[in-house]
């Protein structure tokens, strides 16, 4: 049930992305058609596990902090099949989705959401800190900027072992627009302009830090020219559309394997809902959410395949219906799945054991008198 | 002073009398050599060979890819290191002074400590970083700090606290081999002492103390330069027949309880120095551990020696005052036998 991405790349179809779409193409046939019709079915497991997520939190069976994907679809299946499987990823907390496309089990990535002994971290990190090392997917993580350097840093120590090249990994690093203001951000770009490093920074700009808009927050609200400054190229995505985010994402991708500079790529994204679960997101203006919805990208990409005959609406409600399936499973798999033993609490503290370790629970002595 | 420590591994072929600052050295040159995953990152380490001057010819030796040089951009660099040690390099980093770790504490205390644990154990942060704390130096308030307790505080990190060239040698190299995130702090004041050092690969074991001076009357609890005046000062009162031991934290985490209060049980008697504020410090959680492990042995209450709680003056009258000091440890320990009417 799990999603096999990296079956489904092909050569990019348009170069690097333009901020608009430019010519009107002929529907595309055979394994373009597969791709676009795979780009729908993660597209559609996506806001199916979200939905799903959001009905679990309101269930109490997911506690804490849960940021969805919803209405990012394109971005991040986009982005995701832009990614080779030697590359590594970093995200931010808002990282369901990327773990999914990133090939994790939709029900390990529920169970982790349940804080179950299956989860993919076993029930330490919970909804912000997906994380699979065999995978390449480093870490959702849940201090907003905190994961750049770190991102950063892996880019260095691929620098410093491989050479440049079309087969060089490279790091992909996902921000939201209310993170390029942090001083994270900029040290990280100083030194990856710096250092040439490859490394490509992703802005999903949403439009909103949590209810403060980019203009709000950001003294150049055009955020990919923030990278000016460190002479780190920059692009934008407009469209919010797979095919247009994967393609500006491996031109940037091959620029940081090829050339190893950096580079600071800009998708424009909608967030269907509030900043988390428990957000009712009243800072926003009827016409606002009114324009996300509208541009909802599930429903659009859809219409589109059904309109260039990619798709028949029967197939698609096919798509989804197996989505729910897929996402039901996971319901149960992360249901059936057993607590993590209270007896491992002091297992994952530290990689190596040393003499006088903590594991004192909180009614015991911290010395044993003999 | 000797140093009876728990952890010299190898009999060692001969020794030489060197400062910390040369063990430093050259214990980073040895890891250098040995491991082509170990690399050293921080500011002015290579073209201007460290601010103390610690990685001495080591850019020259090794080159700019395993020495190097980065912007003033603590939060960046400590961050890479810790990117880095995610994908298995060993990064050691230098921070200036402890005292500029704080615009760094994100990347350390909710990432490099945090990382292990909150993935499952799924990857290791093998990384050092070392900075000098301490003042005495006429350096003012922001430059004069002992704040070793942040990070003692923190589950996921190691501290490691070495009081002598040679612990200096050996708890490195036991700090960049090990698989978890170590601080280690340096001081500016030990970096010109001089001790004997055995000479061939030495590695400590991290998370013990030791007794490095046996005494049945009183037992001195201290770390890092605190170090240096409690062997003073208990070699003085050895003089008046008073028979004090002497425990060197050495691992302020993990904390060895167990050497402490084995200690205070023989003697009955304990005092603590450090370098620190009193208020919430490493002697609160010492005199707190003896209180829990050893109060029916104790024949007078803790006492903790410990910094005045105001930022550190520059004038050196003030500054002198407000750091604890020989005569400081020397009265509260006479104090400490005084509440017992002990005599020899």
């Amino acid at each position: 049930m799990g999603i096999i991405w990296k079956e489904h790349l092909c050569e990019s179809e348009t170069g690097m992305a333009t901020t608009s779409r430019t010519k009107k193409k002929p529907a595309p046939r055979g394994k373009n058609a597969q791709e676009l019709r795979s780009y729908y079915e993660r597209m559609s497991l996506v806001r199916a596990f979200e939905l799903r997520a959001n009905e679990m939190y309101a269930r109490a069976k997911i506690g804490g902090y849960c940021h969805l994907n919803l209405g990012e679809e394109a971005t991040v299946v986009g982005l995701m099949a832009a990614l080779e499987e030697r590359d590594y990823l970093f995200t931010t907390y808002r990282d369901h989705g990327y773990a999914l496309m990133r090939g994790m089990e939709p029900g390990a990535v529920m169970a982790e959401l349940f804080g179950k002994e299956t989860g993919v971290v076993g029930g330490w990190g919970g909804s912000m800190h997906m994380f699979d090392y065999d995978k390449r997917m480093l870490g959702g993580y849940g201090i907003v900027g905190g994961q750049i350097p770190p991102a950063t840093g892996a880019a260095l120590a691929i620098a410093y072992r491989s050479e440049a090249g079309p087969d060089s990994e490279a790091v992909m690093c996902l921000l939201g627009d209310g993170t390029t203001n942090i001083g994270a951000f900029h040290e990280s770009l100083n030194l990856a302009g710096l250092w040439n490093l490859p490394i490509v920074y992703v802005i999903i700009n949403n439009r909103l830090g949590m209810g403060t808009t980019v203009e709000g927050a950001s003294a150049e609200p055009d955020l990919y020219k923030r990278g000016s400054a460190y002479r780190i190229e920059g692009t934008r995505v407009e469209e919010d559309d797979p095919v247009a985010v994967r393609d500006a994402a491996r031109a940037a991708l091959k620029t940081a394997r090829e050339k190893r500079r950096p580079v600071l790529l800009e998708v424009m994204s909608y967030r269907l809902k509030g900043h988390s679960v428990v957000d009712p997101a009243r800072y926003r203006s009827k016409e606002d959410t009114d324009e996300a919805k509208s541009k909802d990208p599930v429903p659009a990409f859809r219409a589109r395949l059904i309109s260039d005959g990619i798709l028949t609406a029967e197939e698609a409600d096919t798509i989804d219906q197996q989505s729910d399936d897929i996402v039901t499973a996971a319901v149960a798999f992360a249901d059936e799945s057993p607590d993590p033993s209270v007896d491992t609490l002091f297992d994952k503290g530290y990689a190596s054991k040393v003499p006088n370790m903590p594991r004192r629970l909180p009614v015991e002595p911290v010395v044993v008198a003999s | 002073m000797s140093a009876a420590t728990p952890d010299q591994s190898a009999e060692a072929s001969g020794s030489r009398v060197i400062t910390y600052r040369q063990a430093l050295n050259e214990t980073l040159r040895a890891e250098l050599e040995r491991d082509e995953n170990v690399f050293l990152i921080g500011e002015e380490i290579g073209v201007f060979e460290g601010s103390y001057k610690i990685t001495a010819g080591l850019l020259q030796d090794f080159g700019p890819k395993r020495v190097v040089d980065t912007p003033i951009a603590e939060e960046g660099f400590v961050g890479a290191a810790v990117g880095a040690a995610m994908l298995g390099l060993r990064p050691v980093v230098e921070i200036m002074t402890l005292n500029f770790s704080l615009v760094a504490i994100d990347q350390i205390v909710n990432h490099a400590a945090k990382i292990h644990a909150m993935f499952g154990g799924e990857v290791k942060v093998p990384m050092v970083i070392r900075f000098p704390g301490g003042g005495g130096q006429q350096l003012a308030a922001t430059h004069s700090q002992n704040l070793e307790v942040w990070y003692a505080h923190i589950p996921g990190l190691k501290v490691l606290a070495p009081s002598t060239p040679a612990e200096a040698k050996a708890m490195l190299t036991a700090a960049i081999r090990d698989d978890d995130p170590v601080i280690f702090l340096e001081n500016l004041g030990l970096y010109n002492v001089k001790g004997e050092v055995p000479d061939g690969e030495q590695v400590a074991e991290i998370g013990k103390a030791a007794v490095v001076k046996e005494g049945t009357d009183l037992t001195l609890v201290s770390y890092s330069r605190g170090m240096v005046t409690a062997l003073q000062v208990a070699d003085e009162f050895e003089q008046k027949g008073v028979s004090v031991e002497v425990v060197d934290l050495r691992s302020l985490r993990p904390l060895d309880r167990d050497t402490i209060c084995a200690s205070v049980r023989k003697t009955s008697r304990a005092v603590i120095f450090e370098d620190d504020m009193l208020s919430y410090g490493i002697g609160a959680e010492i005199a707190a551990t003896i209180g829990e492990g050893a109060f029916d042995w104790l024949d007078a209450p803790v006492r903790r020696v410990a910094a005045a709680e105001v930022p550190l003056p520059y004038a050196k009258p003030l500054e002198r005052a407000a750091m604890p000091s020989a005569e400081d440890l020397s009265r509260v320990v006479q104090q400490t036998l005084d509440a017992t009417r002990f005599t020899k």
